[in-house]
């Protein structure tokens, strides 16, 4: 397998030569360097998700989707790019407007975070901490804030109504989801992203860990829809009730960027899940299957990696394009009455399947 | 007809009987509450079909339909004179006895500035509240200088007002309020995605409990039956196409039917069954229709896309035979315009081929997956005491188990010659009326093979006098539209232009129960009921 | 600097009727000028534009029907990239007036109209839109929502059928791709005109 480590050791050493062995300011020059890229990622990535999106939800209900701009409409998120940045953004008479205009920021920026923590490719990493694990849970709640910001400064009814109902959602999703992790974390016995990979080296976790594990996927899965508010669980922007939800009031880039973290924490929670779940960026490995493993390895792991992921985004997907949208109770009781009972009992289950040793 | 009069006399002597095809008497005003309340409690008049404004020039008063359902369906109408009060006209509302009369009456008081007394809640229901005179009115000053186009927003009208009558018989002004000050208020429409057209509701929501909901309509009211007065009989036919544009056949096969009974024209046989088709054809599109908005407002965009491909197919055949996909402009008076384009036939089998197909895939698409049973099985509960009192006809009012097909009552065209089964319900929410929707496309498809094979030959129009004067005299006819049983009103004095046209749109009545089906449930509800109870705007508004 | 004419994809000229409006619009554009560098960025934004309109779900009556029919899968306006409806007027380009509008609606279509963030257009769709239709001597019918709004294109039709609609929208991208962004409709201007008559409002919108 390929390790891009070895590309950003050089490049490291090669910077360092270039400086004259400061190693504060190669670390600067470094961290300018992965900031742009992590930008270019979202960016790129965002609009390509939205053209993803746009695509599949064509391909369901017997359409073609974008296809006039550009061949087989390439270029259409590129058009809706230039027309959101010259947007004129409105700020009304009577909005909070510190917050108003902080709550974009503020859910652009966790989601960036977020991103800056997937594994993207065999030494392909960002930032790897041994509690890497809790800290994209943690980020993933600021996101949150942001959303409650923008429907309450908003002093819109309906972003007001789309925020609550957001902030009861988040809430208790967060739950079952940090729960449903905690099972791979058992079985795994570490919270460090790149030991997470290493150690499905041989098998997935979904494999490995088979009826928790896969419990726990589903789980997670589900969890995951509610956390990025799309549909069924799209009850804070609901476009049939409220409008737009909490960013009826935003217009412009403003609007833009809810739109496009919408979207890329779509596809931060499928790298999530491909993390946790079906082992990162490692490819399909069958133990005994040597011949097998090595033409695996060919391909390279950034390519694992991106494709795991959008396999979990087209599932998740497909359920907002067919599921009619839950009610706030529903909602709510479906979390708090079965989702979080499940999966403490499957936290119990994982516990004692990693105690007796039953996984493989 | 002579024993129902028998009856009307024993409980009110003083009925003056009117000639005419149906039958109509005269009611004092002073009496009238008592009649009506004795029409209702003795002979079983349980369903008020139409209140019609009236006005004579020398006097002003309202014509009330009323329907015994016990009664295989009889119908008797009553006219009420307007009694003054200095300048103030007033009748006693009818509210307390059939629900369905509070909209009716607010309609008659915005068009003809008659008072209800003792109506909760009197205030303009289709003009903005500042406007000036009332239009229906025969003596109504048209100058543009006196209701310019205002661009100023109008007030939200809180303040709702009851007039009573007291011991000298003047009219007193009683304020009431309609939400307190503390109400979290929120303001569905007029432009909202959900409430299919400009309609808007005002919801006091407690958390998201809709406590209470405010029918503010209107916003598309065109005044078509003052148009209707200044217009021949062809011309103002293409109103109906534009009033309930899903069920346009059907309303124009209503003003058509209304029109030749006046006439006393015979429809040829193959203009008959052709009207029939196209009916049903109408029914299948607007069902679809339905069928789509409902899964789109309950967010599962996908089936909304399934539902629209084969309306797509219906639009087909409307396009090849009447020339349009919408508002077809198809029946005339004495029959139909054209004659059915050579594929028709077989266009309609390639759609009745594949209908029960795509119904089991509808049904697994949306109504059968469990989301969406759960967001509408026991939503907006309408219990059929109430779908009766509300006069709630149509798939909604079967939703509630109660038999209210117009074309099972009072057969029309060729409908007494075919087969079909009246769908009925009892869960009485949003599921059954949805439910009731999709199995009436069965009953449809039902109703157009055993027409299809059995189109007769022969005219598709009768001998019509080119100018159409319709005798003095008033005629009332109903027929089952998509959404419910759509009523013509004409009065003619024996001129080329009818004297007065009222349309009653099951819609108008479809909309009052939105404060009954609402309450107590929560916004997302809102939508659902209003997407089962399947109203379409320019319907109730006209 | 050369003539623009709003090419559209796969149309040519020709099968467009009303070049001589686009025409008058470009001659006007031009001689009031625009050096070549922000002529350039033009086409690149009014391409964007162009190419990106998103419709505000907004329809008073069987126009409103069509349109969901343009959306349906047999004419499927996605594939123009005008598919995604906002619901929220802040977010949309353009207003598609479907239907009558009516003494009591004028006032919130030009609300609505106040709400949309610019570049905004405006499409008259149907007779009753365009002239008040049928219902044009009715009491209380706004004869054409000229009389309120600023109306870019007009679709006549009764409703119009979904080409008649593909049409009018491709004359609306042929008339962006000529407009020009910079100078043309400038916010700043209006603004300033706005406070100009209301300085009390300054520093509290914007």
């Amino acid at each position: 397998m390929f390790d891009f480590g070895t590309w950003t050791s050089a490049f490291n050493d090669w910077l360092l030569g270039l400086v004259g062995n400061t190693e504060w300011l190669a670390v600067l020059i470094e961290c300018v360097i992965i900031g742009v890229l992590v930008l270019l990622t979202y960016t790129v990535l965002a609009l390509f998700y939205i053209l993803y999106e746009r695509k599949l939800c064509a391909w369901f209900q017997c359409r073609l989707g974008p296809m006039r701009v550009g061949k087989w409409g390439l270029l259409q998120v590129f058009a809706d790019m230039f027309k959101i940045l010259i947007k004129e953004l409105i700020c009304l008479k009577g909005t909070d407007r510190f917050l108003f205009k902080l709550a974009p920021y503020i859910i652009i920026t966790s989601s960036v975070v977020m991103l800056a923590c997937l594994p993207w490719g065999n030494g392909l990493q960002i930032i790897d901490w041994n509690i890497g694990i809790f800290f994209i849970l943690a980020v993933s709640s600021v996101g949150v804030l942001g959303i409650l910001l923008a429907g309450w400064s908003s002093n819109n009814k309906y972003t007001l109504i789309g925020a609550m109902r957001s902030g009861a959602q988040m809430i208790s999703y967060e739950i079952s989801l940090g729960l449903s992790l905690m099972t791979i974390v058992i079985l795994s016995g570490t919270m460090s992203v790149s030991e997470l990979v290493a150690q499905q080296e041989d098998a997935w976790f979904i494999f490995k860990g088979h009826i928790p594990a896969i419990i726990a996927f589903i789980i997670y899965v589900i969890t995951a829809t509610a956390e990025t508010n799309r549909g069924p669980f799209d009850l804070p922007e609901a476009e049939h009730e409220l409008t737009a939800g909490y960013h009826t009031e935003y217009s412009g880039i403003h609007f833009g960027f809810f739109y496009l973290a919408e979207y890329l924490n779509l596809f931060i929670v499928s790298g999530i899940a491909s993390l946790m779940f079906l082992g990162g960026w490692m490819p399909l490995h069958i133990p005994g299957w040597e011949g097998f493993n090595a033409v695996m390895n060919w391909i390279p792991s950034i390519v694992w990696f991106l494709l795991k992921a959008f396999f979990v985004s087209f599932v998740i997907i497909w359920f907002k394009w067919t599921f009619p949208r839950v009610r706030i109770d529903q909602m709510l009781s479906f979390e708090w009455k079965y989702l979080m009972p499940f999966s403490l009992a499957n936290l119990v289950l994982m516990t004692l399947f990693v105690a007796y040793g039953w996984h493989f | 007809m002579s024993d129902l009069k028998d009856k009307i006399l024993k409980i009110y002597p003083a009925a003056q009987f009117e000639d005419g095809q149906d039958l109509l008497f005269s009611v004092e005003e002073k009496d009238w509450l008592k009649v009506a309340t004795l029409l209702k409690n003795d002979l079983g008049f349980d369903v008020l079909t139409a209140v019609v404004g009236m006005d004579w020039k020398e006097n002003r008063g309202v014509i009330y339909y009323l329907t015994a359902t016990a009664r295989n369906w009889e119908m008797v109408s009553v006219k009420v004179l307007a009694a003054k009060s200095g300048d103030d006209e007033y009748i006693h509302s009818v509210t307390s006895l059939w629900k369905v009369a509070n909209f009716q009456e607010r309609e008659v008081y915005d068009m003809f500035g008659i008072k209800f007394v003792g109506h909760p809640d009197m205030r303009r229901f289709f003009l903005r509240n500042d406007w000036v005179g009332h239009p229906l009115r025969k003596d109504y000053d048209a100058n543009p200088a006196l209701n310019p186009i205002r661009l100023e927003e109008e007030t939200n009208e809180d303040d709702t007002r009851t007039y009573e009558v007291d011991a000298d018989g003047k009219l007193v002004e009683k304020p009431g309020k309609l939400f307190e000050k503390n109400e979290y208020v929120v303001n569905i429409g007029p432009q909202h995605p959900s409430t299919h057209g400009v309609m808007r509701f005002r919801a006091s929501i407690d958390g998201e409990t809709v406590k209470k909901v405010d029918v503010v309509s209107g916003y598309i009211h065109r005044g078509i039956e003052k148009l209707s007065e200044g217009l021949g009989y062809p011309q103002l036919l293409h109103f109906t196409d534009r009033m309930d544009y899903m069920s346009a056949h059907q309303n124009r096969h209503c003003l058509c039917m209304c029109i030749e009974k006046a006439l006393g024209l015979e429809v040829p046989r193959r203009a008959q069954v052709i009207r029939t088709m196209m009916d049903e054809l109408m029914r299948i599109s607007s069902h679809l229709l339905s069928f789509g908005c409902t899964a789109m407002d309950l967010g599962a965009t996908t089936a909304f896309f399934y539902g629209f491909r084969e309306r797509e197919q219906v639009l087909d055949i409307f396009e090849k035979t009447c020339g349009a996909r919408m508002s077809m402009n198809y029946n005339v008076i004495g029959g139909v315009i054209a004659d059915l384009h050579p594929d028709f036939v077989k266009d309609v089998k390639a759609l009745l081929s594949i209908m029960p197909e795509r119904l089991k895939e509808y049904h697994k698409v949306f109504s059968g997956n469990l989301i969406a049973k759960n967001r509408l099985v026991g939503v907006g509960m309408l219990k059929k005491e109430d779908a009766i009192n509300y006069a709630i006809t149509g798939p909604s009012g079967r939703g509630s188990n109660w038999s209210c097909d117009c074309r099972k009552k009072h057969p029309y065209a060729v409908y007494d010659e075919v087969q079909f089964d009246e769908v009925l319900l009892d869960g009485c929410d949003s599921y059954s009326r949805y439910m009731v929707r999709m199995k009436e496309i069965e009953q449809s498809c039902r109703i157009l093979e055993q027409l299809v094979d059995r189109i007769p030959e022969g005219d598709i129009r009768a001998q019509v006098p080119k100018i159409i004067k319709l005798p003095a005299g008033r005629w009332y006819q109903q027929v089952e539209a998509s959404r419910g049983t759509f009523g013509v009103y004409i009065e003619s004095v024996g001129e080329k232009t009818p004297f007065r046209v009222h349309f009653q749109s099951p819609c108008f009545n479809l909309v009052g129960v939105m404060d009954l089906c609402c309450s107590g449930y929560m916004i997302a509800d809102l939508i659902t009921i209003g997407a089962a109870l399947d109203f379409v705007i320019p319907d109730i508004d006209r | 600097m050369g003539m623009k004419e709003g090419k559209i994809k796969s149309m040519s000229r020709e099968d467009f009727k009303n070049n001589d409006y686009i025409d008058k619009l470009v001659e006007e554009l031009n001689a009031t000028g625009a050096n070549v560098m922000v002529g350039k960025f033009d086409e690149l934004i009014n391409w964007g534009v162009s190419n990106s309109l998103w419709p505000l779900c907004f329809g008073t009556s069987c126009c409103a029907i069509e349109f969901m029919s343009l959306g349906a899968a047999r004419y499927d306006m996605a594939r123009f990239g005008f598919e995604v409806a906002r619901n929220s007027p802040r977010q949309a380009d353009y207003v598609m007036v479907q239907g009558t509008i009516v003494h009591r609606m004028a006032p919130v279509m030009r609300r609505l109209y106040e709400q949309l963030a610019e570049p905004k257009y405006v499409i008259a769709c149907g007779g009753c839109a365009v002239s008040g239709g049928p219902f044009k001597n009715s009491y209380c019918v706004v004869p054409g929502v000229d009389q309120i709004l600023p109306v870019d294109v007009y679709i006549p039709g009764c409703p119009p059928r979904p080409e008649a609609m593909f049409y009018g929208l491709m004359q609306l991208q042929r008339k962006i791709k000529v407009q020009k962004f910079f100078g043309g409709v400038n916010r700043k201007e209006k603004i300033e005109e706005f406070f100009a008559e209301h300085p009390e409002e300054r520093g509290q919108i914007g």
